[in-house]
């Protein structure tokens, strides 16, 4: 059977977020959190292949408990199994160590419900914006790698392959890929749809399967959460506006326009002349 | 309670003790497709003449791909002393796979203790392969570089939609890795005279190993380019509609510059995604960049607060991209705009004549 992973995660509605302008920190409470809106897009493109073809999809995140209600989201969707791993463990990770934690998942997955043909994953996160963990992934399973994919040309689960479109900045390359590939997806790919009324019923009273650390034989301690990441964020600070003499352009309308022409084409002009 | 509490390691530590002393020097990472190189690259180039200076180390490029020499030509002309290239058939297309096994090898062979990408799809691509390979630590899309008495690289980026910036450090890994956002740094001039060596690398490839096929490119056509834009007149919500867009498309022309827009003209249907500019969009650094009708959102002025000029035309005395001006005109940008483009071309009476 077709095993499709799709990795989520939970993140603050960063468009929510705001600056407290007396200390210069996140004031994070009251921020809703979301299902990263292209890990949603992911989830679509796993439920897609499956209305084809049939098979399995099985929906992962790292996080906190409350993570389950995102889970839920993707089990009301259409999803098969939720699973979440959570533990104090893992907190403080990079992306070197997430992707370590959920590549251990995936792995632990197929062994329970046969190798993932294709694991999906958003093109990059909401707050964390790096794009890093797909990669990550597929390089510890050394799956193929196809990165911001806006859209599937075509599956073939008996040869095993995919055919996929990526974007890129000046064009878009049609790529094939043999099993077992992991794909980062735009939002262009797809709408994500709606749960159906079974599909929310069915999610309320579900509850998705928790993994701890100890519920893996083979975790290395020493690359999951804070101590697994190469990288520390060292200072943030709320940057300052570039200082700028503004000269406000007063006066008729014409006049105003032919002084600031007069500017504006000096300036080409030793452009032009460089 | 007397007990000393010990400090809990931070951070991942290397799996034995590793001399990291050996890595010396800054490499990019050279992004190109169908001869084009990105311009970012070049870029990188520019900003890391800087850090190499800082860290008296040698400043180096690594070139892949098939027939790309003069690529790696091109690299010593924007400023690298060694350029190190990878030439095969089997490159010709960058594939995850074998690139990163590629930028591995020579990695392993070269110890540089900075490696740095253009933050494009490629770029972001292949560093987060190489990264996980290595192990090292990777910080994404940075606006800010730097190194210290340490030789740390200091890496910042933009956090929680521009609001703020993060420095990330990477301390017990070498090399240090970066994506860097395209528009930020600015390249040398180019002089083909600067001297530099190339050093061929053999193809570290089993050919079997590639199974991953690109079966064709298509190149987006009418996609603008504003990295590339010598002047750029944007609008936003206050152009009113599509109309509004041909109004500054004419002055655009008249300039012979591109349109840009603001995240909320482009959400409103008005004009394209590829025309965005700010932090989910493009940024830029044109000579002259004309904000019309924008108010100037942080994750806009992001995207163009390095343009050499800035000409803001608002009728909101408050609005803040007045601020970030160079020139503020507070008015009615129907008014102005089509006076400014009369007075351009009265003032510019060639540049109506079609520049091929
Ligand atoms: C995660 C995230 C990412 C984002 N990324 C981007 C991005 O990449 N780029 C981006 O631009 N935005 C981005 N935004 C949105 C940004 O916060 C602002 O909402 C957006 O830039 C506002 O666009 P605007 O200035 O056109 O519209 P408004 O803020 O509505 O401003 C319109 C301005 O036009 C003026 N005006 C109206 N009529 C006239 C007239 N006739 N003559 C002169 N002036 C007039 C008004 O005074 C007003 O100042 C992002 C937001 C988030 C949360």
């Amino acid at each position: 059977m077709l095993h499709m992973v799709v990795c989520i995660k939970q993140v603050p509605d960063s468009r929510e977020i705001r600056i407290d302008p007396k200390t210069n920190t996140l004031i994070r409470q009251g921020v809703p959190a979301i299902v990263n809106p292209y890990d949603l897009n992911g989830v679509e493109a796993a439920l897609q292949i499956k209305d084809q073809f049939g098979g399995r999809v099985t929906v992962l995140t790292m996080g906190p408990p409350s993570a389950d209600k995102a889970l839920r989201q993707c089990v009301a969707m259409g999803a098969d199994e939720g699973v979440l791993i959570s533990d104090r463990a893992f907190a403080g990770a990079d992306t070197l160590a997430t992707s370590y934690v959920l590549a251990k998942s995936i792995e632990k997955a197929g062994r329970l419900w046969g190798q993932p043909a294709i694991v999906f994953c958003g093109k990059q996160t909401l707050d964390g914006d790096t794009g890093q963990v797909g990669p990550g992934i597929a390089c510890r399973l050394d799956y193929e790698q196809l990165t911001y994919v806006e859209a599937i040309e075509s599956v073939d689960p008996d040869r095993g392959e995919v055919v996929v479109r990526r974007h890129l900045e000046d064009g878009v390359e049609r790529v094939r890929a043999p099993f077992p590939v992991l794909i980062t997806v735009l939002a262009e790919m797809n709408k994500p749809r709606r749960a159906s009324l079974p599909g929310l019923l069915h999610a309320q009273t579900y509850q998705p399967i928790v993994w701890s650390t100890a519920d893996f034989e083979d975790l290395d301690r020493s690359k999951i959460g804070l101590r697994g990441s190469p990288t520390v964020v060292s200072k943030t600070w709320v940057p300052e506006p570039r200082q700028v003499d503004t000269e406000f352009l007063k006066g008729e309308t014409g006049e105003v326009t032919s002084r600031l022409a007069q500017v504006l084409v000096e300036r080409l002009q030793t452009v032009q002349g460089a | 309670m007397a007990e000393a509490k010990r400090k809990p390691a931070v951070g991942l530590q290397p799996e034995v003790d590793v001399d990291w002393s050996a890595y010396r020097g800054v490499m990019v990472v050279v992004e190109h497709r169908r001869d084009k190189v990105a311009k970012v690259s070049w870029q990188l180039l520019g900003e890391s003449r800087r850090l190499a200076d800082k860290l008296d180390a040698p400043l180096m490029a690594v070139v892949i791909g098939h027939e790309a020499e003069d690529i790696a030509r091109q690299a010593i002309g924007y400023g690298a002393e060694r350029v190190y290239l990878c030439d095969a058939p089997e490159l010709a297309d960058y594939r995850t796979r074998p690139y990163s096994r590629v930028c591995l090898h020579i990695i392993r062979e070269v110890k540089p203790e900075i490696v740095l990408f253009g933050a494009t799809y490629t770029g972001r691509d292949l560093a987060g392969a190489i990264a996980t390979h290595l192990p090292t630590g990777l910080t994404a899309d940075c606006t800010q570089l730097d190194v210290d008495d340490n030789r740390l690289l200091l890496a910042s980026r933009p956090a929680f939609s521009e609001k703020m910036v993060a420095t990330i450090l990477c301390k017990q890994f070498k090399p240090q890795m970066a994506t860097v956002r395209p528009g930020v740094f600015e390249a040398l001039p180019y002089d083909p005279r600067r001297m530099g060596e190339i050093i061929r690398v053999e193809s570290p490839l089993d050919r079997e190993s590639i199974r991953t096929e690109v079966l064709e490119f298509v190149e987006a056509v009418n996609r603008v380019n504003l990295e590339d834009a010598e002047v750029i007149v944007a609008g936003g919500r206050g152009v009113g509609g599509r109309a509004g867009f041909d109004l500054l498309a004419k002055l655009a022309d008249a300039l012979g510059g591109q349109v840009g827009a603001s995240r909320a003209a482009v959400d409103l249907g008005w004009i394209s995604h590829d025309h965005q500019v700010g932090q989910t969009g493009t940024t830029v650094r044109p000579k002259i960049y004309i904000a019309a009708g924008i108010s100037g959102a942080v994750q806009h002025v992001v995207g163009m607060q390095n343009a050499e000029l800035i000409v803001s035309i608002n009728k909101d005395p408050n609005a803040p991209i007045h601020r970030i001006a160079h020139y503020a005109i507070v008015d009615d940008l129907f008014e102005v705009v089509p006076a400014l483009i009369e007075a351009v071309q009265a003032a510019r009476p060639s540049a109506r004549v079609p520049v091929v």
